[in-house]
């Protein structure tokens, strides 16, 4: 019982810290307003703190919520499918990245960025049935590399901050 | 430490693997859309997957698409061999803000009007008004 309250309370504790990076996020104009999806992926902090420092099951919990809840605050039913497809790719390969521990923090993190720059435009093509987004890509592969690694650094940091497990 | 220390210079060996692979991977496919792609000849409107219209590149004209019980609009204009979107009435105006397109392949699209543009290398361009 204890610990199923533990867990509920790391959860939503979790859950808010992200949704106010994604809220912070949307605050920073769009460095390049001609192409959406380019933004720094503040809320992956948080999952990439929580593969470290928790566990996977709470990193799908807090980031699937997480969508859910930035999506009615903020968004439209259209963007909820474009997060969503990218947050389940870039945990999947997180996870498992994570799992191999071939990686450190910031490459697991630019992994996770450029998978969701992709599971979006996987998304994009399958709802706009074109499968000409292949320009879109290299910028979002870039810019996935870039906001990955600043990603990296400042989970990180947190990792380092708090040297053992939550339990 | 000893032992951690090497598990960091593994980490930080295959983090350069990794970027250096994803980064040749942009570049090979920009040089693939770059250089090894030949300029279209018509461009292909869909909107909501669905064909809507074709349009030659080798006239000019100036076409208004409307979308979502004729409430969106986003207006192309073909100039000098390009295609480009003047205007929309879509929220974030990105389609509009897009260069124009002329390679075979390339595409603007508008996600919230379900409208996409696509530059085609077509045969059958004697009939460049046909609404398919």
């Amino acid at each position: 019982m204890n610990n199923k309250i533990k867990t509920i309370t790391f959860t939503g504790i979790f859950t808010a810290l992200a949704i106010i990076l994604a809220y912070v996020e949307l605050l920073i104009p769009p460095l390049f307003p001609s192409l959406p999806g380019i933004k720094m992926g503040l809320p992956n902090i948080i999952i990439v703190f929580l593969l470290y420092r928790k566990d996977a099951t709470s990193a799908i919990f807090v980031s699937l919520i997480r969508i859910l809840l930035v999506t009615m605050l903020f968004s439209n039913a259209m963007a909820f499918l474009y997060s969503l497809a990218g947050a389940v790719l870039s945990l999947l390969i997180m996870i498992l990245l994570r799992k191999l521990n071939l990686l450190s923090v910031v490459g697991v993190s630019i992994a996770g960025a450029v998978a969701h720059n992709i599971g979006q435009i996987l998304m994009a093509m399958l709802l706009l049935d074109s499968s000409e987004l292949g320009f879109y890509l290299i910028a979002l592969v870039f810019s996935g590399i870039i906001a990955g690694v600043f990603v990296g650094l400042c989970g990180a940091l947190l990792i380092k901050k708090f040297p053992s497990k939550l339990h | 430490m000893e032992k951690q220390k090497t598990t960091n210079k593994r980490h930080l060996r295959n983090d350069i693997i990794l970027v250096a692979v994803l980064l040749l991977f942009a570049i090979a496919c920009g040089i693939y859309l770059f250089f090894f792609r030949a300029t279209g000849d018509a461009v292909k409107v869909t909107v909501n997957g669905k064909p809507y219209a074709t349009y030659s590149l080798s006239e000019n004209r100036e076409v208004n698409i409307y979308t979502g019980n004729n409430k969106q609009l986003n207006r192309l204009i073909v100039k000098d061999g390009k295609a480009f979107i003047e205007t929309a009435t879509c929220p974030d105006k990105i389609c509009a803000e897009h260069r124009a397109i002329f390679r075979d392949g390339e595409s603007i699209v508008c996600l919230p009007n379900r409208v996409v543009v696509t530059v085609i290398k077509s045969d059958k361009t004697d009939a460049p008004d046909a609404v398919t």
